[in-house]
């Protein structure tokens, strides 16, 4: 009754949402249709975050390494090693997989603080290794994915990501996939045990739950969500470069989370997309728009600490996943 | 008959205090056992090391004839030891059906129960009389109902071992009056260990009696056996009725 059927409303929202989204590619101006495109693959990167940091209660300061991972798997496989565009995708979230098992194996030895400054120390080391191999990476330059590479056939299908309107969709079916994914994972048993988790772990663990081994998952899902945004990054903007592997990427997700709303499925959508254009409206305005920006998440978190959908679900709408 | 469970010198030390001090116990399964004890004697203690939420400083556990000491908690779980803790420790901001849904989950993923999840969830809310209650934010019920919700998730891990910690601690005496009847009724398909301060209930429920002080077994026999001996007294029962 309550776990496996979606109930109707919840699955109208999300398809709705995913409607929206399909219609305005048709109607949205050149400038806020490229927005919107990044928009959403930087949402998906949110919503792999989400995962452990809203459902399960984990605190990263490093995911950046995770998208990183993501974009020079696929950036690098595709550059040097001349993979097709589907393979490097797919190397790319295979990187990031394989990163986030070694990376939970490590780092969930610790807990609170130290799990925050042990993956913050991880992905530090991530950032440094993008300019120690330079030679392949391009370090701060990073590397370009020519235009030729980038248009291709999959089959009989011909694909050019150079095209706006190729680069929307295929970032809209990204968004649609994992965020129909992550709704599913939320309302199954396992999300279940993940909340449980983040709520009381001893006590989790007393229901008979190898929490370490569900906070792995975790990190695993997380992990593999956020490769996929940075590979489908590099592929589609046809770049990697290791400004997306610096600490700001890895602070990012954390604050499109909680202005969203932690722990609810659209909330990652929402900040970013928030997010996004009050540092485009008032970085036009005045140089001094981090301060701008800074000052509107403190008054934010202190008024809507659940963030925006958070905040609505706890006000009027107590069904939203 | 072979027990469920036994302790060979059993010893928990914090410190130099042993809070758990060798102690040998055994309990035969289908029983239903209290432990009694003045406050601090280790009744708390010793069965956190039984059901592994705590690690032993020696000794060791046997469960079903199969060595635990050394177990991780949530395996002895999944063999059937269930744990209800002193301090109510529901999920707050779970509704009463999902706190037990995570238990009811856990015996179905196992094997260990064969219904349908929404069915072994309803069966254990109507079995401590919160089905009415199962859409309700746990840290938003009663203290009374958090209590019966807390043996409900216990109930709802199909146990073979049911260790209730102070189930009736704060409760009214007509919601201790159901309690008693619910014990009763989960005692015909598991053994239960039952601490608790309240000699009216102990009476009543428990066909043996543990008495520990300062982590050690002072005494051990039927309720009439109990009453009459003298270090009891001594220790405990002088001043009748204690909680
Ligand atoms: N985690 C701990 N650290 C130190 N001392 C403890 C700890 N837990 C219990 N104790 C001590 O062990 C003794 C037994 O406690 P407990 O098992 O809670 O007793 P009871 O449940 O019989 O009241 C007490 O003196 C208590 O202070
Ligand atoms: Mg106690």
């Amino acid at each position: 009754m309550r776990s496996s059927a979606l109930p109707p409303r919840i699955l109208v929202l999300h398809a709705g949402v995913v409607a929206l989204l399909f219609a305005l590619n048709f109607v949205l101006p050149e400038y806020h249709h490229a927005v919107l495109a990044r928009v959403m693959l930087l949402s998906v990167f949110a919503m792999g975050y989400n995962i452990l940091f809203g459902y399960t209660g984990l605190l990263s300061l490093g995911h950046a390494m995770f998208f990183a991972a993501g974009l020079y798997g696929a950036g690098l496989s595709v550059y040097h090693l001349g993979w097709s565009i589907p393979a490097g995708l797919a190397a790319g979230i295979a990187c990031g997989a394989a990163l986030s098992t070694a990376i939970g194996l490590l780092a969930l030895r610790t807990t609170g603080v130290a799990f925050m400054i042990v993956t913050m120390m991880f992905a530090q080391v991530f950032y440094l290794l993008t300019f120690y191999f330079a030679e392949w990476t391009g370090g701060d330059d990073g590397i370009v994915l020519s235009q030729e590479i980038r248009r291709f056939f999959v089959g009989d299908f011909y694909l050019n990501l150079t095209d706006p309107t190729t680069r929307y969709l295929l970032a809209l079916a990204i968004f649609a996939i994992v965020l129909f994914a992550t709704l599913i994972a939320v309302r199954s048993s396992f999300g279940r045990v993940l909340v449980a988790i983040r709520e009381n772990e001893d006590r989790a663990r007393m229901l008979g739950y190898d929490t370490f081994a569900n906070k792995l998952a975790a990190v695993v899902l997380s992990g593999t969500i956020c490769a996929t945004a940075g590979a489908a990054y590099a592929l589609l903007f046809g770049y990697a470069g290791s400004t997306f592997a610096g600490v700001q990427y890895s602070i990012l997700p954390l604050l499109w989370v909680l202005l969203g709303g932690a722990a609810t499925t659209l909330g990652p959508f929402i900040g970013t997309l928030f997010m996004y254009y009050v540092i485009d409206i008032t970085s036009s305005y005045t140089s001094a728009y981090l301060l701008i920006v800074g000052i509107a998440l403190i008054l934010l978190v202190l008024f809507f600490p659940k963030g925006i959908l958070g905040t609505i679900r706890a006000r009027w709408a107590g069904w939203l996943p | 008959m072979t027990p469920l469970l036994t302790t060979r010198g059993l010893t928990k030390a914090y410190d130099g205090l042993r809070a758990v001090d060798g102690v040998d116990f055994s309990l035969a399964t289908g029983e239903i056992r209290a432990i009694i004890g003045p406050n601090g004697a280790g009744k708390t203690t010793f069965v956190s090391l039984v059901c592994g939420r705590v690690p032993p400083t020696s000794g060791t556990i046997v469960f079903d004839g199969e060595d635990i000491t050394h177990m991780p908690a949530h395996l002895r779980v999944r063999r059937g030891i269930a744990y209800t803790f002193q301090i109510t420790s529901v999920f707050p901001n779970l509704s009463a059906y999902d706190n037990v849904a995570l238990p009811a989950q856990r015996t179905l993923e196992d094997g260990r129960a064969k219904t349908h999840l929404h069915a072994a969830i309803m069966s254990a809310l109507e079995h401590t009389g919160l089905a009415d209650r199962a859409n309700i934010q746990a840290g938003a019920l009663s203290y009374g109902h958090q209590r019966l919700l807390e043996v409900a998730m216990g109930l709802a891990l199909k146990p073979r071992l049911l260790i209730l910690d102070e189930p009736t601690q704060g409760l009214s005496d007509s919601e201790i009056d159901g309690f008693m009847g619910l014990v009763r009724d989960i005692a015909s398909s598991a053994t239960v260990l039952l601490i608790e301060h309240n000699m009216d209930v102990v009476m009543e429920l428990a066909r043996r009696i543990t008495v520990m002080n300062a982590g050690k077994i002072l005494a051990e026999g039927m309720p009439e056996e109990i009453r009459a001996d003298e270090a009891v007294q001594r220790a405990y029962l002088g001043t009748e009725n204690h909680g």
